[in-house]
């Protein structure tokens, strides 16, 4: 344990440099140095810097991808709560893609266990593992994990900066540190004297930084209430700027068109219609797919969709339905893991048990970000820059150094405002189709911008998922479940791409939200299997528990109906012998909605619940009947993050979440003809809108000792809740989605 | 050809062919982005602006048959001088990516103009054509509602 200690505190120590005009902070990473992408000056190239103080004020680097969820301003109020300025006055710029900027809570998911029964030592665990991205130099954002990464490191910076501030100004006037104080971005001192952070700025960077301890969470100002989002003012004006919005002196626009078939490259193409076209200046042969350069993106569109190709065929299953032949045959060879086996599920049953044999299909999902795949790209010969809306900085540099040769030194990413993300843009493809082109328009800045239809078409798919379950219920009791679940594997396949070696072993992600439930079955067995690679998938909004939420909340649906027991008051129990922040988040939407187990006719309710990304979730929905259209009138939904950092935000990104998970639950499905997507864009591929989104009530609940993440935990539960509620409202119960094939729901 | 329009209050002269769709000679010809493209076929809104007031996807007006005066997101308030809509839309902290925010406020900003203080069901009538993929409505409901308010007040 000691040495583990030692370790996870050596990770935190903090560093200062000088820069021009004032003072960096930071972490020194533990072992060795990351390089610096912000070279502070000689012999500090170990410093990983948060915080600049200097004749500006205060400057905060956020090496984390705004895509909605709030991050900059979150890490602001972090770093305010211990430096004593106003979060509304700091400045928040996103750092380059650099290694010292690793995520060190999402592989921290890697470390085994169910994670909410985590000990301590686990936890502290999970931290130490969490420094292995450092070596496959992930700087992602991703996984519910921005908050649980930042929420000490931004601190410590802070408070750092606030004592180092406050020597240098003891030293100047001659006084004791221990007689100064902070406020508002000042130091004040004895007799009314005050010096702001602005003028000791330059005196700090030659004082050695003071390592202190954290204000107890009794003295937070900041953490715990709502900030307003520092994006907010340029996201209704127009003026944030997001990857399309890039403009850079004498760029050209261009569009693509790609294989359709994945893997795919052409046998030929005819590009004679597009040369005359107006507005068009270059056509591009990309290998396995065409470019059109040009003075004006939606001209270059018009020719390149002139330009006739013959692709070659597909190498994989064509249809959907061969495809979904392949996901279950998956279950007739070995299992991949068995992350959960408690009791016998093989055992006989006792007489007078009931069973349930189900199974469920989910379709394959696009991301559908409101923002198309975009980058910019400029190639000098030696040096590249790319402008990319990505969640990956240090992912784009290593394949745009692989593509092109460069070293990652003379490749420079600036990550922009990103029009969502959803785990699209944690791949590189798009900013790989900027730097093809780049490299072909040497000395001249291009923009892509993908056309809907491309971008829907040529996505990392949520995958396409089968699940078999039995469960067994006895007296009003759950007895048993068995889950077996087979899809190709995210995890394995986009860790593959990214970090460019093969992932073997168990899968954890695959089976994520299903053999982690927060549930007490004295019987009790969740086994993986992975389907070999066919279209890409990567991943979507909470991965895997999209589809494992929804299985195993299904089943236990089934269970307390066929037990004739109330779903909420089953799931409670269950949950309560198990973990009690999971049985509190029902007990909330119990009393939120105010659930009596009966409803009115024409009214139909239903309730799920999923733990994942370290947060247990529940949620209540109500449908209504509307002149035989099925509206989702009413949610609910409680969450335990152990510490909301923000809890207006928590709540925009929980029902954003819920959102999420509708929309598929409702309209999402990706499917194959010829090995080619069959949806094209948004009329083919809807989403919740404003007459279909339900009225939503949140509470955030901080309950459990850990914190969770909050971005993708609301998205497992809202199908299962939806289907659930279908069936109290209709009597039929609903094992596959999209939910429109089998209901008539109000849009 | 050459064609005139006009644009938050000032004339510009454009050359580009005739079927060129307004949101494309504002992104890529005039530098104005705060109009976003989202699917090019007005399914999405988030290319909403507005012809002499009225809320128009401008994916589908091609250049050669437009007419009237254009208000973009730039022209309905700047961040030093907000409109009261965008007032609204910060006190419900109502953006989150953000993307289809101003093609949400430019409609809702039709829609108030047209209706003072909208219900429910005007919302949802005047604002199904706006996706967000983030789902805010529930915000954007919230501040339509406080700009109608503020509206009225002022």
């Amino acid at each position: 344990m000691a040495s583990l200690k030692k370790i996870a505190r050596r990770s935190f120590l903090i560093g200062s440099a000088a820069i021009l005009g004032g003072v960096a902070f930071g972490t020194y990473k533990y072992h060795q140095p990351a390089p610096n992408p912000l070279d502070p000056g000689e012999g500090k190239a170990v410093l990983n810097p948060f915080v600049f103080v200097d004749q500006s004020g205060v400057t905060l680097i956020a090496p984390r991808a705004e895509m909605g969820q709030g991050v900059r301003s979150s890490w602001a109020a972090l770093i305010a709560e211990e430096l004593d300025v106003d979060p509304a006055k700091v400045t928040v710029l996103h750092g380059s893609a650099a290694k010292a900027y690793y995520n060190s809570s999402l592989l921290a998911e890697a470390v085994p266990g169910r994670g909410y029964d985590a000990s301590d030592f686990q936890h502290s665990l999970a931290q130490v593992v969490g420094n292995f991205s450092k070596f496959f130099d992930l700087q992602v954002t991703g996984g519910s994990s921005s908050m649980k990464d930042g929420f000490e490191r931004m601190r410590l910076a802070g408070a750092s900066a606030r004592e180092t501030l406050k020597e240098a100004a003891a030293q100047r006037l001659g006084v004791s540190r221990a007689l100064l104080d902070t406020k508002d971005g000042q130091v004040l001192a004895p007799g009314g004297v005050t010096l702001s952070y602005a003028e000791l700025a330059a005196d700090a960077a030659g004082v050695e930084p003071q390592e202190v301890e954290l204000r107890p969470a009794a003295q937070w100002k900041y953490i715990g209430k709502p900030v307003p989002r520092i994006d907010m003012l340029a996201k209704v004006t127009g003026t944030a700027g997001f990857g399309v919005d890039t403009r850079l002196e004498g760029m050209r626009f261009a569009a693509i068109k790609q294989s359709p078939v994945f893997g795919a490259g052409k046998r030929s193409f005819d590009a004679s219609a597009a040369e005359n076209m107006p507005g068009v200046e270059k056509i591009l042969d990309l290998g396995d797919a065409v470019a059109v350069v040009g003075s004006n993106t939606w001209l270059a569109q018009q020719a390149v969709d002139a330009i006739e190709v013959d692709w070659e065929a597909p190498s994989y299953p064509e249809t959907t339905d061969a495809l979904f032949a392949e996901i279950a045959a998956a279950f007739d060879g070995s299992a991949n893991s068995t992350m959960r086996d408690d009791g016998d599920v093989e055992a006989a049953l006792p007489e007078g048990a009931e069973l349930i044999e189900a199974e469920y299909q989910l379709p394959y999902l696009a991301h559908a970000t409101m923002e198309p795949m975009n980058a910019t790209a400029l190639y000098t010969g030696d040096t590249l820059q790319i402008w990319a809306p990505n969640q990956g900085p240090t992912i784009v540099q290593q394949a745009a150094a692989d593509l092109t040769g460069l070293s990652k030194e003379a490749i420079e990413v600036h990550t922009t405002y990103l029009g969502g993300g959803f785990g699209r843009r944690i791949e590189v493809d798009y900013c790989n189709r900027a730097v093809q082109i780049a490299q072909q328009m040497q000395g001249t800045p291009v923009q892509l911008t993908w056309s809907r239809e491309e971008d829907m078409s040529h996505d990392y798919f949520r995958p396409g998922a089968i699940a078999r379950y039995r469960g067994a219920v006895k007296d009003g009791k759950a007895l048993m479940v068995h889950g077996k679940i087979a899809a190709q594997s995210t995890t394995q396949e986009a860790a593959g791409r990214m970090m460019g070696m093969p992932m073997v072993g168990p899968d954890k992600g695959h089976v994520d939200a299903a053999f982690n439930q927060p549930l007490a079955i004295p019987n009790f067995r969740v086994e993986g299997y992975l389907v070999k690679p066919m279209v890409p998938v990567g991943f979507w909004r909470s991965v895997a528990a999209s589809f494992n939420g929804f299985f195993s909340d299904s089943i236990i649906d089934e269970m307390a109906h066929k037990a004739g027991r109330d779903p909420l008051e089953f799931r409670l129990e269950l949950a309560r012998a198990e973990w009690e922040p999971a049985a509190q988040v029902l007990e909330q939407v119990r009393d939120m909605s105010g659930w009596t187990g009966k409803t009115p006719e024409g009214t139909g309710r239903g309730v799920a619940m999923a733990y994942s990304f370290g947060t247990p979730v529940a949620q209540v929905i109500e449908v209504e009947d509307r002149d035989g259209q099925i509206a989702i009138s009413k949610a609910w939904i409680a969450a335990d993050l152990g510490l909301a950092v923000d809890p207006q935000n928590t709540e925009a990104q929980l029902f954003s979440g819920l959102a999420y998970g509708l929309s598929a639950a409702c309209f999402g499905e990706i499917t194959f003809e010829g090995g080619m997507v069959e949806q094209e864009n948004f009329p083919d591929y809807d989403a919740m809108r404003m007459p279909s989104m339900p009225r939503v009530e949140v509470a955030v609940l901080q309950n459990q000792k850990h914190m969770g993440g909050a971005g993708e935990p609301g998205t497992p539960p809202a199908a299962p809740a939806l289907a659930n509620a279908l069936f109290d409202l209709t009597g039929k119960r609903a094992r596959r989605l999209p939910l429109m094939h089998d209901f008539d729901l109000l849009t | 050809m050459s064609k005139t329009l006009r644009i938050n209050g000032k004339t510009h002269q454009v050359d580009l062919p005739d079927d060129v769709p307004l949101l494309w000679v504002l992104r890529d010809e005039l530098g104005m982005t705060g109009t976003k493209f989202g699917c090019g076929v007005a399914a999405c809104g988030a290319c909403t602006v507005q012809i002499d007031g009225e809320a128009v996807r401008s994916c589908q007006q091609p250049l050669g048959d437009i007419e009237g005066e254009i208000t973009t997101i730039e022209g309905l308030g700047t961040p030093e001088n907000l409109a009261a809509i965008q007032m609204a839309w910060v006190e419900h902290q109502v953006a989150q990516c953000g993307y289809c925010q101003s093609g949400q406020i430019m409609q809702a900003a039709s829609l108030l103009a047209e209706n003072p203080s909208p219900t429910d069901s005007d919302i949802d009538e005047a604002m199904q054509g706006n996706l967000c993929r983030c789902g805010t409505y529930p915000r954007i409901r919230a501040a339509i509602h406080s700009a109608a308010k503020m509206m009225q007040e002022a």
